[in-house]
């Protein structure tokens, strides 16, 4: 049977909201914070709780590479995630199963289409915090497996244009890949939009009075992108992607929005944005583009 | 003060995978090279800054005492894991954190189980430090600082060290050239990217074997647009203020080699007596970060509304306030109990449990793991125990304490003389028997 792309999601990864939840997994504690984003989470989780799939596919910014795009590709990783720039919230305890099965055909399909990729089997991996975090923003008790891809920024320091064609190819081999699979998969993209932020962080991390977006040209440019993107406008949101970049700072230098666009042949359905909100001023939003329910 | 200096590459190869290629093997006996000239310093700590290791929240400085893991690098994870157990001078990193602060710079120290220290300073460490005979300090890269925040850094590394009267041995952990292959090649192929970052490398190269640091430093801008500098050369830029910003070193380049398509050598300077030409500097020399200029200005929240301080390795607040908050020339400590900041747990035990039922604890463990967070808080924010001025104690128990409470609280204060009032109250927040509320000089 044919696999299908059945979802995909914007699902940004700042510690923050998983630190302000308290999870269990989750070491240091905290009042509450960034409610906005986590009410988004929750609509999102609702969403997908009704549709059938069977693995989540992650494109994560914090696991960098430079030689291709690097593929897990353990069956069960087990550890300890802290994260290096706020190890004060996120010390967290993952236990997730690999499709590793899924993860050999993508690493076919990539190299397949001239895309320079390996397979981490190395079992004392630590699974990056970009991954974990949406991960456990998306599907809190870990039932469904995923396979992550590395972020390769390397194309995107010669230019943002060079960045963006690699990246389309990625996310296009990457929806070759699931059809062939006969998987039924969530593309994954882990990243915020605008991402100038404040290089303080105040006393009490989760204290709200000191949070707001970094300035108002990088909330223009956030209102932007998400307007083309509720008009189904994918194409037209590509075309100014190398702009936004630049303009404001944006995470999606890392490829994974682009990725994202690819593996979903470039949406002309509306995408539905459950949340917009600022963490430690950058702009993050939560978004789904379904198009059996749009 | 700083005995040496050290230019290392932080990949793994040189460690991990020196026999697959001539180079790499070329690398890690200059790192040995290295390591014997450090032995024969008698350095009292090893500094280092990685500039593998990035941070965004102003800059952090490890201060777990025994870091251990497995580690694996993300890029190169095939070439296989690497185990360590590292010591760290966690004294030296609260004061080098403290001077930062003073310095206007944003700091805090980290301490976490399992937190991630990058390959770079892993690769510095086994291959310099094998037996861990000399303590560790390490010093994130900031990845939006520029140069003057990464100057006015190493000055702090600097007034740490003269604080504590130690002898150092300074570690640069950076690439010079940092194009790399985005395609897998064989190994014994690995080759310098291109050619133009070949010629800038050697042309640096031949400044530091004549000891010229503070020419390399001036010349990092140029270089990094040239060549495509690790992380703009910042490292180079925080050796050379650590260092004292001159030329007057002997400098011996042991290696140099590629990494996979990046410049990666092994340089060593010593600083000598050797007469200085004129320096050209092309930008204004910087002691004080942002808003800071003096020490009434030492915290970079220099108004009273932002003078909260907290502080990373101290228990965590219960409530919506601070660890400390500075004033002028003073500094109120929050009331401040014997929790242990790692795991919450009471030293000498609570004084009720869960159900409510008393419990035979020890006050005098309690009332010393307080006043070790005390300096803890104090040292964090610039100050120390003998800058305490007045102490209030809260006891929960009079009559059961006070004597245990006076015998351990003397040894701590009997030389400060500090002004102190001791009261009686029926509980406090979380089941301990004493608290202290502190106030001190900045």
């Amino acid at each position: 049977m044919k696999g299908q792309v059945v979802a995909g999601v914007l699902a940004p990864h700042p510690p923050h909201l998983v630190y302000a939840e308290n999870p269990p997994q989750n070491e240091p504690k905290s009042e509450c914070g960034w409610e906005e984003l986590r009410w988004g989470y929750e609509r999102l989780r609702q969403q997908l709780s009704h549709i059938d799939y069977d693995v989540i596919i992650v494109h994560t910014p914090h696991w960098h590479t430079h030689t291709g795009h690097h593929i897990l590709s353990v069956p069960k990783m087990k550890g300890l995630s802290v994260d290096p720039v706020f190890p004060n919230l996120f010390r967290y305890s993952y236990d997730l199963q690999v499709d590793v099965d899924l993860a050999k055909v993508l690493y076919e399909e990539f190299q397949a289409s001239q895309l320079s990729s390996q397979l981490m089997t190395n079992k004392d991996f630590r699974v990056d915090y970009g991954t974990i975090i949406s991960g456990h923003l998306v599907q809190p008790d870990w039932k469904k497996p995923i396979v992550s891809i590395s972020a390769n920024a390397t194309y995107f320091d010669y230019s943002n244009d060079v960045g963006q064609d690699e990246m389309i190819r990625l996310g296009e081999a990457t929806r070759r890949a699931v059809e062939r699979s006969g998987k039924k998969a969530i593309l994954l993209a882990s990243c915020s939009l605008s991402h100038r932020h404040f290089t303080v962080e105040p006393p009490l991390p989760e204290d709200m009075s000191h949070e707001h977006v970094y300035n108002h040209n990088q909330y223009l440019w956030d209102m932007k992108v998400l307007k083309l993107m509720k008009e189904g406008k994918t194409q037209q949101l590509m075309s100014i992607m190398t702009d936004y970049i630049e303009q404001s700072v944006s995470e999606t230098k890392a490829g994974s929005l682009t990725w994202l666009m690819g593996g979903l042949s470039f949406p002309t359905y509306p995408a539905q944005v459950h949340a917009y909100g600022s963490v430690i001023g950058t702009g993050n939003a939560v978004v789904s583009w379904m198009e059996a329910q749009s | 003060m700083i005995v040496k200096g050290l230019i290392v590459p932080g990949k793994p190869h040189p460690l991990l995978v020196s026999d697959k290629n001539e180079g790499w093997k070329k690398l890690n006996q200059a790192f040995d090279k290295a390591r014997k000239e450090i032995e024969a310093t008698q350095a009292d700590v090893l500094l280092i800054y990685s500039t593998q290791w990035l941070s965004v929240i102003g800059h952090q400085i490890q201060a777990d005492p025994e870091p251990r893991w497995n580690h694996v690098d993300q890029e190169w994870h095939q070439l296989g894991t690497i185990p360590y157990q590292f010591k760290m001078d966690s004294s030296y990193a609260e004061e080098y954190q403290s001077c930062a602060q003073k310095r206007g710079l944003h700091a805090r120290t980290v301490s976490y189980q399992g937190f991630p220290i990058d390959t770079g300073t892993v690769v510095a460490l086994k291959l310099l430090n094998p037996q861990n005979k000399l303590p560790a300090c390490v010093v994130s890269c900031n990845m939006y600082a520029d140069r003057a925040e990464t100057l006015v850094l190493g000055k702090a590394a600097r007034d740490a060290l003269e604080k504590q009267n130690k002898k150092a041995v300074a570690v640069a952990v950076t690439s010079l050239s940092h194009r790399l292959f985005t395609k897998d090649i064989p190994y014994a192929e690995d080759r310098i990217y291109s050619q133009k970052d070949d010629e800038w490398n050697r042309k640096i190269l031949e400044l530091l074997s004549h000891g010229r640091l503070e020419d390399v430093s001036q010349l990092a801008r140029e270089f990094s647009q040239q060549a495509s500098g690790d992380q703009k050369m910042k490292a180079l830029w925080w050796l050379a203020s650590l260092m004292g910003q001159h030329n007057r070193y002997d400098g011996i380049v042991h290696e140099y080699q590629p990494i996979w398509g990046s410049g990666a050598a092994v340089v060593s300077l010593t600083p000598s007596s050797k007469k200085e030409f004129e320096r050209e500097f092309d930008e204004e020399d910087v002691e004080f970060f942002g808003s800071a200029q003096s020490k009434d200005l030492a915290t970079p929240q220099s108004s009273t509304s932002k003078a909260a301080i907290s502080v990373a390795n101290a228990p965590k607040p219960v409530g919506a306030y601070p660890h400390a908050r500075r004033v002028g020339e003073m500094l109120y400590l929050s009331g401040i109990g014997p929790r242990n900041s790692k795991d919450n747990s009471i030293p000498g035990g609570p004084v009720r449990n869960e159900k409510g039922q008393a419990q035979n604890y020890d006050v005098a463990a309690q009332t010393r793991a307080v006043i070790e967070n005390v300096k803890t808080i104090l040292e964090g924010s610039g100050s120390s125990l003998e800058k305490v001025v007045d102490i209030q104690v809260f006891l929960v128990d009079m009559d059961r304490d006070f004597k245990n409470f006076n015998a351990v609280y003397a040894e701590y204060f009997k030389d400060i003389q500090a002004t102190r009032t001791t009261v009686s109250i029926s509980a406090l927040p979380t089941p301990i028997a004493v608290e202290f509320k502190v106030m001190a000089l900045a």
